[in-house]
């Protein structure tokens, strides 16, 4: 009750924007309108840092739902601005430039430095930096998840890699305890600016236990955030913003996208990680998606486009805070939502969305939100079986007819 | 291969189904003479007086052996062109070099006992007693698999002949496979259990734990290093401060075995459950090497040469060493092994061909066995939105 009489008060006080104070993270990067591309880096205690004003993309999608092969050379031509290359290599980039940058820097994980990396995130890079900013660990993702917090707390900047995501569930007190609560229960003393990253998700029949989605289980652990990368150019973009934070950041990666090709800037540019990207703008229905689904909702886009809808698409990267301005106002435009996600059904961050957009934006909404989620089951080996357990575009087509009409 | 079938017809060695493993006889009352063979190498023992270096065996048992690992070998390296052909996908995790730890052990041991790994597990399912259908099957997703095409590689099982799986999460294998021996001991079944692991999941800390509670309880477990000196792309030197591995259960003894050698395993895992049955957990490390990646996206050849590869394929091979022995003993002509070789590779060839022909799960299989229900029930999810499957 008293969530709607707040809502209702703000509504009354706002016209078009709605206050970014109105939420719990303090800040959110304010996208004005037809300024796509460019971006702002916010700091976590409010302050702007910098302006850095990347060449405007133009609304290249990716609409193809996998890897796709690596092509032959990444270098750009002449003749258009930036350079093109895959995520994985987006990510090293974005990586590669902050060890650069600051020496507090350091990546630990398993066979991330002589092997170069098991998806070749952190190939090269030990022979660059030396052993000590590269480091191989042992099969002990329990302690050096620990061990990476506890250096994070005297002021060095590790990048923990989960070598599936799967296997933090093996660090899930160390990440929930220490790398989420110490800031809290020092009274503000220590820091944790750790990156835990590491790919997830559904893969191409690895398995129920190489097939998870952490995302579900880690968003109730406070104190932490969680970004989720979706293209080469904000892999690298969040990547960035994630080591700059000071706050811990679990980065999740997909298991199927580290193949796909984009062109990047040449110039250097960081993301706010608190903020949703616009994928299509629309005007019939919000479809909220991230990660590996932003594509298959494309792929339906596609489709639902030569029946005549209108569907606005948001990545919404930022999974923990969510960024419910750029989704608020989506909704208060379209009034109908549609979250399409990897997570199972129970639990996954497709429910806490939806209870977050019910409990803010109830007055806007013409019809339920509906979610498509996968299937509350152990990801099955077999090939059939597997794309039964993900949504797939022909459902998000058929969902979507179902809440326009 | 007649001259073959005269000897072992005199061991009466059972007719089953060819693409079983047959069980090796080892007793004198078949009517063999038993040889005594020399290990490679002696043991090494930590806080434990080592088993003797000389191990009987049977003309028969060298036979099946060689027979077995064959099949083992064949099996692995079929399933190397299945995943090349796309036929197998996702993780795919080879034994072949490694085929005489599980030959050994299951020749020391009994279907009452329990063996539990990690994913490497293929030929250890095969050595249990599980067929190569069933292995194919589900390597291919069929409806036939071991696990019904929803386990995979990873995920083989028989609960009927004491295998407890295929677990991809490394190191989490061995906890389970002190509770296995907690239960037999609970159950005063008077047997015992194998926990395999690899030299990578050696670090993991949740084995220490599962040893001080094992050693604690006395409970009869037999912790086995499968030590092939690589945790995927790390060589041992890299990831552990003392590679002794069977050295690290510090109050819990432990011997190094030559994991090349079929005979030294099976001496020192008979040893190791005599202990364990009064004792409590002992570890074994047995020192062997994968021909092949740490999986089928790893070549294998970044992290170590290839030199070293051929090196220990002419030099450790274990099926060459049971020809050396079985040839030099004259218990068969090489003509006669190669026929075996080639049975094997038909029996193969065979079984791929069987599993191909098996179906692809039905759809509803996707929420069958999330949980266990009582007949007549009707399964829902967990939001209780949808039926998905009705028990008969």
């Amino acid at each position: 009750m008293a969530a709607a009489l707040q809502t209702a008060a703000l509504l009354s006080a706002s016209h078009n924007l709605i206050d970014p104070q109105r939420f719990r993270v303090g800040l959110l990067a304010r996208s004005l309108p037809g300024r796509r591309g460019s971006i702002f880096v916010v700091r976590a205690d409010g302050r702007t840092s910098g302006f850095f004003n990347a060449k405007s993309r133009s609304g290249n999608l990716i609409t193809n739902a996998v890897a796709t092969k690596a092509d032959a050379s990444t270098s750009s031509t002449a003749s258009k601005p930036g350079h093109e290359l895959l995520l994985f290599e987006a990510l090293r980039e974005g990586l590669e430039e902050e060890m650069d940058r600051d020496p507090h820097v350091c990546v630990m994980g398993e066979d991330v430095g002589h092997y170069g990396g098991s998806y070749k995130v952190t190939k090269g890079l030990a022979p660059k930096y030396g052993d000590l900013r590269v480091l191989d660990t042992p099969i002990a993702e329990n302690s050096f998840t620990g061990m990476g917090i506890g250096a994070a707390m005297t002021g060095l900047r590790p990048v923990v890699e989960g070598m599936n995501m799967g296997f933090l569930l093996l660090a899930f007190n160390q990440i929930s305890n220490n790398c989420g609560m110490l800031h809290y229960t020092s009274g503000g003393q220590f820091k944790i600016p750790i990156v835990i990253r590491g790919p997830g998700g559904v893969g191409r029949q690895l398995g129920a236990e190489h097939s998870q989605r952490l995302e579900s289980y880690f968003q109730s652990i406070p104190g932490l955030q969680l970004v989720a990368c979706s293209t080469p150019y904000n892999a690298k973009g969040l990547m960035k913003a994630a080591i700059r934070s000071e706050n811990p950041v679990v980065l999740f990666e997909h298991v199927l996208l580290y193949n796909l090709k984009e062109r990047i800037p040449d110039e250097e540019y960081v993301l706010c990680l608190e903020e949703a990207e616009m994928v299509r703008p629309g005007g019939h229905v919000t479809i909220l998606t991230y990660s590996r689904m932003r594509y298959h909702v494309m792929q339906a886009v596609k489709t639902l486009v030569n029946k005549g809808y209108d569907p606005e698409v948001i990545d919404i990267r930022s999974l923990k805070p969510f960024d419910l301005y750029t989704i608020g106002n989506s909704v208060k435009k379209t009034h109908r939502v549609l979250i399409v996600e990897e997570c199972m059904r129970t639990g996954g961050i497709g429910s806490s969305l939806r209870a977050a957009i019910i409990d803010n934006f109830w007055d806007y909404l013409d019809a339920p939100i509906l979610c498509l989620s996968s299937q509350d089951v152990p990801t099955p080996y077999a090939g059939t079986l597997e794309e039964w357990t993900v949504v797939q575009p022909a459902q998000i087509v058929a969902a979507v007819e179902q809440l326009c009409e | 291969m007649a001259a073959a079938a005269r000897r072992l017809s005199a061991a009466s060695l059972p007719l089953r189904h060819h693409h079983l493993l047959l069980r090796p006889f080892a007793s004198s009352a078949s009517g063999q003479p038993p040889i005594t063979v020399e290990t490679s190498v002696p043991f090494t023992a930590h806080k434990i007086e080592p088993p003797s270096r000389l191990v009987d065996t049977t003309p028969s048992e060298l036979l099946t052996f060689f027979r077995d690992m064959s099949m083992m070998r064949r099996m692995e390296i079929a399933a190397d062109s299945l995943y090349k052909s796309k036929l197998i996908r996702g993780f795919c995790h080879l034994y072949d070099g490694q085929e005489a730890v599980a030959i050994g052990l299951e020749a020391a041991i009994t279907k009452k006992d329990a063996i539990i790994t990690a994913y490497r597990d293929h030929c250890i399912f095969l050595a249990r007693g599980g067929s190569l259908v069933e292995s194919y099957a589900e390597l291919m997703g069929r409806r036939s698999g071991c696990s019904k095409g929803k386990g995979g590689s990873m995920h083989f099982y028989k609960k009927d002949s004491g295998f407890f799986g295929g677990h991809g999460i490394v190191g989490a294998q061995v906890p389970l496979g002190c509770g296995l021996a907690f239960a037999q001991k609970y159950t005063k079944e008077g047997t015992v259990s194998f926990a395999l692991y690899g030299d990578g999941a050696a670090n993991q800390g949740q084995l220490f734990e599962a040893l001080n509670i094992s050693a604690l309880w006395d409970l009869p477990v037999i912790l086995v290093c499968e030590n092939n000196h690589y945790g995927m792309g790390t060589a041992e030197w890299r990831a552990a401060k003392s590679p002794s591995y069977y050295k690290r259960g510090d109050y819990v003894p432990g011997l190094k075995v030559d994991g090349m050698d079929v005979l030294a395993v099976k001496q020192a895992c008979k040893f190791a459950k005599e202990y364990a049955l009064q004792n409590g957990p002992i570890i074994l490390e047995m020192d062997t090497y994968r021909y092949h990646g740490h999986s089928m996206s790893d070549p294998g050849s970044t992290y170590r040469t290839r030199d070293e590869i051929t090196g220990v394929r002419q030099e450790r091979d274990p099926i060459e060493r049971i020809r050396k022995l079985i040839l030099s003993n004259e218990l068969a002509t090489a003509s006669e092994l190669k026929d075996i070789e080639k049975e094997v590779r038909k029996e193969v060839d065979d079984a791929i061909a069987q599993a191909k022909e098996s179906p692809m799960p039905d759809p509803s299989e996707l929420f069958t066995n999330v949980y266990v229900k009582g007949f007549g029930a009707e399964v829902f999810g967990t939001d209780r939105k949808e039926v998905k499957a009705v028990l008969p």
